[in-house]
């Protein structure tokens, strides 16, 4: 027993770990504002442009690198249409999702034909990974894990203990305040929703590059959302989106996890059922911050998909 | 939007662009703005294809044939119009109330399941085929309702976000449609069930052949009439009723409608339903007028296009419609060369250029000059 719990929160902080990247990169963009519902599109793009790169060039970092721009890249186009153009932000985010898997699809379709590529390397840290339960749980992974690792600590204390985060919180809360002192409201939050774009890129190309090492159409199967909803369940905090993320992960991988029991490989029907156990969690798990008095402790972003025009301002 | 107009950001001083409201777009404007749009639309994704080594005027043409060029290619066009009508115009009644119920697809899928159940197991062979055919119109918009009233539920009841909830669900309903379709009502492991009894399949206009010989080979098949019927209903409640006025209202600012009274979460939970339950009606017109039988990918994504096609008819149940029709077309085309990749491409740039350019209705641009400040 112990060994299956073992092993499914090793995969679940493996599996969880694209979607981590979607989730703080989303955080970022909803707390100076603005909301971005293409996370999907930019980690199909992010997932296909990683691998294509990957394959391309042989080496795992370029694609990484490539998927952190095209991400960046989309998440700017969310920010001119939502934020210059001032369309509504929810339909422009949808927008960028299906433009995403159509543009993923098109300029991907030659990569499914690609078996392998090389993946992100795996380093069981020295020492640490040899720790029974926690070693395989924490020390046992592929470099991404690591940087997810250290990604957490980092934007908690960028959003909570440096001067900008605290412009970065008051951009997202009352920008007319933040502007009357002088933060430039407009060009932080292109710059966060970019930063989003490179992060859901990122998660994309985890998946691509570490997870399931292929291409196909529609590879992230709804992931880009979950982040989304688990920006919320975080209520929009970098710890708890950690927590959210792996413990989606292990929901994610508990269909092949269970391969291990006899019960389970006798009847594969029961597979439709724990597939669908990730995209109920997501919406238990928004249904408990509703619930529950965390929704009112950690709200969110009071201008939260409210476009900034300095001219309209009222006060 | 408070203001009547509205700048850059560019610092004063200096010639700078300014963006004028329009008092109010007239139809030509409208029609004139996105015409021009469309074509820039068809011009970037015509620049996509030729980077993947197409040549998009070859697309183009041989979609446009497919799907326009012939009795035929109007015929398939029509049978794709029918279950995107319906889910557009489910979703655009949601949106009209700033209900992102962005889950058409899972609504569609759970009415083609529910009519699929009734079909294979509620109706004998014997039953009259009117009989037959609104059991399973019934229950499709059953299925769809309840998987458009459990997110509305929670939005109304919990405040869940249903954008999330609406979306999570669609991969839920595809998994319990796999679970069915190749489990207990499977054969053999094709992933779909048995073909249903012919009393329950929607008459297709090819039957009507003997009186009408035009209409031989015609598979479209009755449920287009469902169009029409939609239509009208749609636009007389919320165009002629006080709950389509409350939705309306709702859309608007919810505060205000609150505090005139109306009952918010109820005109939540009643618009999910109807909304679900016209994807639903979607659902049961594919299984029921097309393939007869329910099979895992009965959708081709009709419930996310659906999203595209209610927002690019501004909510408004006849131009949903006349949307409905060219998306179809575009549907049969992408079919013809065989690319459903080129399909969402198409979708997603259309509604991206759409999206941005309607600044372009909305506001006329002026090179302003500001005076200087004597």
């Amino acid at each position: 027993m112990i060994a299956f719990l073992t092993a499914v929160l090793a995969s679940g902080v493996r599996t969880g770990t694209s979607v981590l990247f979607a989730t703080l990169g989303e955080l970022f963009t909803e707390r100076a504002g603005v909301l971005n519902l293409g996370v999907e599109g930019m980690m199909l793009m992010g997932a296909m442009t990683g691998f294509g790169v990957t394959w391309l060039t042989g080496n795992p970092w370029m694609g990484i690198l490539a998927a952190m721009v095209v991400g960046g890249m989309m998440a700017l186009l969310h920010a001119f249409v939502a934020l210059v153009l001032r369309a509504e932000q929810v339909v422009s985010g949808l927008a960028l999702t299906f433009l995403g898997s159509g543009l993923s699809a098109v300029l991907g379709s030659p990569l499914v034909e690609v078996r392998q590529v090389d993946r992100i390397p795996t380093w069981p840290v020295p020492f640490l990974s040899q720790i029974p339960v926690l070693g395989p749980i924490l020390f046992d992974h592929n470099f991404l894990v690591y940087i997810g690792f250290l990604l957490v600590p980092l934007c908690w204390f960028w959003i909570y203990r440096t001067r900008q985060g605290l412009e970065l919180r008051a951009i997202g809360e009352n920008p007319a305040a933040a502007d009357v002192q002088g933060i430039k409201v407009m060009r932080q939050r292109i710059l966060y929703v970019a930063f989003g774009g490179v992060l859901a890129g990122l998660g994309g190309a985890t998946l691509s590059l570490a997870l399931t090492p292929t291409w196909v159409e529609g590879l992230i199967s709804g992931q880009g959302w979950v982040a989304v909803g688990l920006v919320i369940f975080a209520g929009w905090d970098p710890i708890r989106a950690m927590f959210g993320s792996y413990l989606f992960g292990a929901l994610r991988r508990l269909p092949i996890d269970l391969q291990n029991f006899a019960r389970f490989r006798a009847n594969p029907s029961l597979g439709y059922f724990t597939g669908m156990l990730p995209y109920l969690f997501t919406i238990v798990a928004l249904l408990t911050v509703s619930i529950g008095d965390i929704g009112r402790r950690w709200g969110a972003p009071a201008a939260l998909g409210r476009a900034y025009v300095r001219e309209d301002r009222d006060a | 939007m408070t203001g009547g107009t509205v700048s850059g950001t560019v610092p004063s001083g200096r010639p700078r662009l300014r963006l004028e409201a329009r008092d109010q777009p007239g139809l030509l404007t409208h029609l004139a703005v996105s015409l021009l749009l469309l074509v820039a639309a068809l011009f970037l994704a015509g620049i996509v294809m030729t980077v993947a080594g197409g040549n998009p005027l070859d697309v183009y043409r041989s979609m446009f044939g497919a799907g326009f060029g012939s009795k035929w290619g109007l015929n398939d066009t029509l049978v794709k119009m029918v279950p995107l009508t319906l889910a557009s115009l489910g979703v655009a009644l949601a949106f009209r109330m700033k209900m992102w119920n962005i889950g058409a697809e899972g609504q569609l899928l759970m009415g083609a399941l529910a009519a699929s159940g009734v079909a294979l197991f509620a109706v004998p062979p014997d039953m009259p085929q009117w009989l037959a055919l609104a059991l399973l119109a019934a229950a499709g918009a059953a299925g769809g309702a309840v998987w458009g009233i459990v997110p509305g539920w929670l939005r109304a009841q919990f405040g869940v976000n249903e954008i999330i909830s609406t979306l999570m669900l669609n991969y839920v309903a595809l998994s319990i449609v796999q679970f069915f379709v190749y489990g207990p009502w499977g054969e053999r492991g094709f992933g779909l069930t048995p073909m249903f009894e012919r009393n329950t399949w929607l008459p297709r206009l090819t039957e009507f052949a003997d009186q009408w010989s035009a209409l031989r080979g015609l598979t479209l098949h009755l449920g287009i009439l469902a169009v029409p019927v939609a239509i009208v209903c749609l636009a007389i409640l919320l165009n002629r009723t006080k709950f389509g006025f409350e939705i309306a209202m709702v859309g608007d600012n919810p505060d205000a409608a609150r505090y005139a009274g109306v009952r918010l979460r109820r005109t939540m939970i009643i618009v999910m339903a109807l909304s679900g339950a016209l994807a639903g009606l979607a659902g049961m017109n594919e299984v029921s007028g097309v393939v007869h039988r329910l099979l895992e990918h009965i959708s081709p994504g009709y419930g996310y296009t659906a999203i595209i096609v209610a927002w690019l008819g501004r909510f408004n149940p006849l131009a949903v419609a006349v949307v409905a029709f060219l998306f179809g077309g575009l549907i049969v085309g992408a079919d013809e060369i065989q690319s459903a990749g080129i399909s969402s491409l198409l979708q997603g740039v259309i509604l991206f250029v759409m999206v941005s350019g309607n600044l372009l209705i909305r506001y006329r641009i002026r090179l302003r000059v500001p005076e200087t400040l004597a």
